[in-house]
């Protein structure tokens, strides 16, 4: 039951982030100086045709009817218009979203499927050289910047090996579709379409491996910390001494509790995560948020960017609710207590 | 034990016996070494510029053009040492802003408690949603893109890793003895915050600032590779990773080896504050 | 003794060595459990019972422990020449322990009854017994209600963080008794107690060795607890035993300086201020005193105390490793 109620308080604290965070946007927007409606038009439009822009997208009004306006348009998931397209900002970024989240997913995913057993691995070899090739690699992910990364790899994989494709979401002649879950690579599979799996497949591969280095660096990182943490503990030795083999040891009982660092970790590098995700996408033409965002700021078309920016807050928050039940679920301290360990 | 060995000297020589943090110190100096001397040391200085040299377009990596040439033929090499200047300080100015805001913050969150912590703490939550990147993004769609107002996106956000830091830090400290010593005695807060309080995390500090150097960098070269950071014709180095990337794969170096020099310098912070971390025992700074 | 006991550890000598660095921590160990008795080993911490009692447990890690000689026989069996695999079988089923830190010997994230259940299924296959898991279940019942847990079902779905330290403390013992084990290795039970959980707890854990006729061997550093429920004692310092001898001898006569200055630090219930520390501290393991470890901090040391001194029998199982017997008669 305390789980519940911390689930509703971490839930009633997302909706306070998220105000906190449109209030920025805001801020950003409205009341740094700059004029939205005359950037929208560019220098040449006259200065009638940007008052009746203002006028339109409520550009005239207090500050705080202008935040309310936009606060419960957003509450309702209505991000208002493009300036440039005329659009819903909503549809433009349903429209890329998906692929963006597809990408982070498996980003995710692999992170913790290479990170983990990495840190599992430099834990149980502490100090040899096992240790310090993992360290050294977790140190070259942090550090090599994303856009350096998916260049090379463009280069190596793309050009030097001709192995992967190094651009899209799909290969030209794909036919498939995402348009059951928005997910290409579940959607494939579950219309039974094995190529279009595999093309997917292949043209997410880069992408994820660039973006995730950094992510995987950190959860092998804390992983290791975590697991010679917890092999310390008392409650390993006495597992011992009642004749559990090693295997459970390692496996049950020293690795369910070592998953919660890492895993909180997951939640604070959740928002480095989609800053890369901007970079990476661009560099692989991946038709995901980023793409649109880079493009909607290059074109001074505000709306879509505090758009961007409110989903990638929302996409954080959602991120890190889900990271707290999942928390929950390995670690029934949290449970029990309703209070972070 | 002499009473010639100075714990600063037992830590140098710790120091010394640890091989990464002793390469990431001698990459920083290099690196330190070449953005203060630049304009001296670099082949061309004048490349700096908006300078044109179309007979020396796209030269490979020789002696004469030790990184190659660009699309208008100026010194990769030389504009790397020059965008160093920039890189470092962008770094400087976002930590020399968001650290010491940071610190006094999460001091005051940690000691003081109650609502303080509360505001604090929670303004700290809502700025973690937000990725820096995204925030200098959405800064520089309004106000123009430029050094200045990456910088200042950047450092608007930064803050937030250093409150948390110290104020884990001063929480653990709040009830220990020497505070409620310095309490009794009637001593100040301001006294008790930065005199008493702030020497605790001094180590833990200088690692956390030297490993943000690394970053701050990456992420301020991030925002350059994406055109949104330093204007061209000034050497940065994200930007002349970008203007490089047309020409892959055939003229890899006009990409890579700037890459290759951000890469160089983030690595040398990180093992700097990696070396740190190990000698100063503060295991939970990331 | 004529009759081999269950657990007799001979000349033990072991160093931790790590890094290039020796500390030489125990020094020619030698005590006997007999089957169905309790034998208590007594001492400050940092004396090396603790290295002693996982020593025999086969729970130190080496590197970086390194036996330099001696034996543990359990049931006529060296222990130290079995094979790896031969020893971890005879853990927890032969053999088992009841740690001493309730809040850190159980495993946050299982719950009880999970806990207790994979000890038993382990337990099982070693011993090629066959249970399926409603057995097994009823097993942990029995052994929980046992060690008087009253509605073992619900503290079986509890997790440790949801019971008290007395409680846990109990799970723990219920845990050493799953597999019916020969011998019994307590360490300090109860230490992270209240007196007064604690004082239950020992009994407690009295009663049930008594009425299976287990041997126990109880590690701890309460003179208190030794002579109330122990028939043997031994006195280790610094990694060595330095006067054994059963219970009621050793407290009547105790001739080992070391040991006389223990006693002297009990409190006594009678009042008094019997309360005095010993000057000094436990010696640098790395570069010990060579011949008698206590030397340095005795009142009676003389030049000859450089020299190991021999166990000498003092009267019938009774004996103190001492050349200045004669001055605490």
């Amino acid at each position: 039951m305390e789980f519940v109620y911390f689930l509703i308080r971490r839930a009633l604290w997302s909706v306070v982030v998220l105000i906190g965070l449109s209030m920025t946007i805001f801020v950003i927007a409205r009341v740094l100086p700059g004029d939205p409606a005359r950037m929208a038009l560019g220098p040449r439009a006259s200065q009638q045709q940007v008052n009746q822009l203002k006028a339109k997208m409520g550009l005239n009004l207090p500050l705080v009817e202008q935040y309310e306006r936009f606060a419960v348009g957003a509450a309702h998931g209505d991000l208002g218009l493009s300036l440039l397209s005329q659009r819903p900002v909503n549809d433009d970024i349903a429209a890329t979203f998906a692929a963006t989240l597809e990408l982070v997913l498996v980003t995710i995913v692999f992170a913790f499927a290479v990170g983990v057993p990495l840190g599992v691995l430099a834990a149980a070899n502490k100090d040899s050289w096992i240790d310090n090739l993992v360290r050294l690699g977790t140190i070259f992910g942090a550090v090599t910047p994303s856009f350096l990364l998916a260049l090379m790899l463009q280069v190596l994989a793309g050009y030097v090996l001709h192995a992967l494709p190094t651009t899209g979401r799909t290969s030209p002649d794909s036919a498939a579709v995402a348009d059951i879950t928005g997910l290409l690579l579940v959607d494939t599979l579950m219309k039974g379409n094995f190529a279009g799996f595999v093309d997917a497949f292949k043209h997410i591969l880069l992408p994820m491996i660039a973006l995730s280095a950094a992510t995987t660096g950190q959860i092998a990182r804390i992983t290791r910390a975590s697991v010679i943490d917890v092999a310390r503990q008392d409650y390993i030795e006495a597992a011992r001494a009642f004749g559990i083999p090693s295997f459970v040891r390692v496996f049950k009982y020293t690795l369910r509790p070592a998953f919660v660092p890492p895993l909180t970790i997951l939640g604070l590098e959740f928002a480095s995560l989609i800053g890369n995700a901007f970079v990476v996408e661009l560099v692989f033409s991946w038709p995901g948020m980023a793409s649109y965002g880079v493009r909607a700021i290059l074109q001074k078309d505000l709306n879509a960017v505090m758009g961007v920016v409110m989903i990638s807050g929302l996409f954080f928050v959602i991120a890190n609710f889900l990271i707290d039940v999942a928390v929950g679920f390995v670690d029934p301290r949290v449970r029990i207590s309703g209070q972070r360990a | 034990m002499s009473a010639a060995i100075t714990p600063g000297g037992r830590r140098w020589r710790r120091f010394r016996r640890n091989p990464t943090a002793v390469i990431g110190l001698a990459i920083v100096l290099v690196v330190l070494f070449a953005a203060a001397f630049a304009p001296w040391i670099s082949p061309y200085p004048s490349h700096v510029g908006a300078v044109v040299n179309f007979r020396a377009r796209h030269q490979p990596p020789s002696l004469h053009y030790l990184f190659g040439t660009d699309n208008v033929g100026r010194d990769i090499f030389s504009r790397v040492l020059f965008g160093y200047r920039i890189s470092l300080l962008l770094a400087g100015a976002v930590l020399g802003v968001a650290v010491p805001v940071g610190v006094a913050l999460g001091l005051i969150a940690g000691y003081f408690g109650g609502w303080v912590e509360t505001i604090i703490m929670r303004v700290n939550d809502i700025s973690l949603a937000i990725p820096p990147l995204v925030m200098a993004l959405a800064v520089t769609t309004v106000l123009t893109p430029s050094l200045l107002h990456s910088m200042l996106a950047i450092a608007a956000l930064w803050w937030t890793w250093h409150t948390r830091l110290i104020y884990s830090i001063t929480r653990t400290l709040r009830h220990q003895e020497f505070i409620e010593a310095a309490e009794t005695l009637g001593a100040s807060k301001l006294h008790i915050l930065f005199r008493e309080l702030l020497p605790n995390c001094a180590s833990a500090i200088l690692v956390k600032v030297s490993l943000d150097f690394g970053f701050v960098i990456l992420v301020g070269a991030a925002l350059s590779y994406l055109g949104l950071g330093v204007q061209p014709p000034t050497p940065d180095l994200g930007t002349m990773v970008a203007a490089g990337a047309d020409f892959l794969p055939e003229r890899w170096w006009e990409a890579l080896l700037p890459g290759a020099a951000i890469l160089f310098v983030a690595l040398g912070f990180n093992l700097l504050g990696d070396g740190l971390r190990d000698l100063f025992d503060v295991e939970s700074v990331r | 003794m004529s009759e081999e006991a269950l657990l007799s550890v001979r000349a033990l000598s072991l160093d931790f060595v790590s890094d290039g660095a020796r500390a030489q921590l125990l020094r020619d160990v030698s005590l006997d459990v007999p089957a169905r008795r309790h034998v208590a080993l007594v001492g400050e911490s940092g004396c090396g019972k603790s290295v002693t009692m996982r020593a025999i447990m086969g729970l130190l890690a080496s590197p970086p422990a390194r036996v330099l000689g001696g034996e543990i026989r359990f049931d006529g069996v060296d222990l130290l020449k079995l094979p790896a695999r031969e020893r971890a079988r005879l853990r927890g089923t032969a053999m088992s322990m009841v740690f001493q830190d309730p809040t850190s010997s159980l495993n946050p994230v299982f719950t009880i009854g999970d806990q207790m259940r994979t000890i038993l299924k382990y337990a099982d296959a070693r011993l090629g017994r066959a249970r399926n898991r409603q057995q097994r279940q009823a097993r942990v019942a029995e052994v929980l209600a046992q060690v008087r847990m009253a509605d073992p079902e619900r503290i079986g779905r509890a997790y440790p963080l949801q019971l008290s330290g007395g409680m846990r403390q109990r799970i723990l013992i219920a845990m050493a008794l799953l597999s019916e084990p020969r011998l019994l290795i307590a360490d300090e039970p109860g230490t992270a107690l209240d007196v007064t959980t604690q004082a239950q707890i020992l009994k407690l854990l009295k009663d049930l060795v008594e009425a299976r006729g287990l041997a126990l061997l109880m590690i701890t550093h309460n003179l208190g607890v030794v002579r109330e429920s122990s028939d043997h004692v031994f006195v280790m310092y610094a990694g060595a035993v330095v006067e054994q001898g059963p219970t009621q001898a050793l407290f009547a006569s105790p001739r080992h300086p070391y040991t006389r200055a223990l006693m002297a630090c009990t409190p006594k219930l009678s009042g008094g201020a019997a309360m005095r520390g010993i000057d000094g501290a436990l010696p640098d393991y790395s570069a010990p005193p060579s011949g008698c470890r206590f030397a340095p901090r005795c009142p009676l040391a003389t030049p000859a105390c450089a020299q190991t001194p021999p166990h000498t029998l003092i009267s019938a199982g009774h004996s103190a490793a001492c050349w200045r017997l004669e001055a605490t008669e």
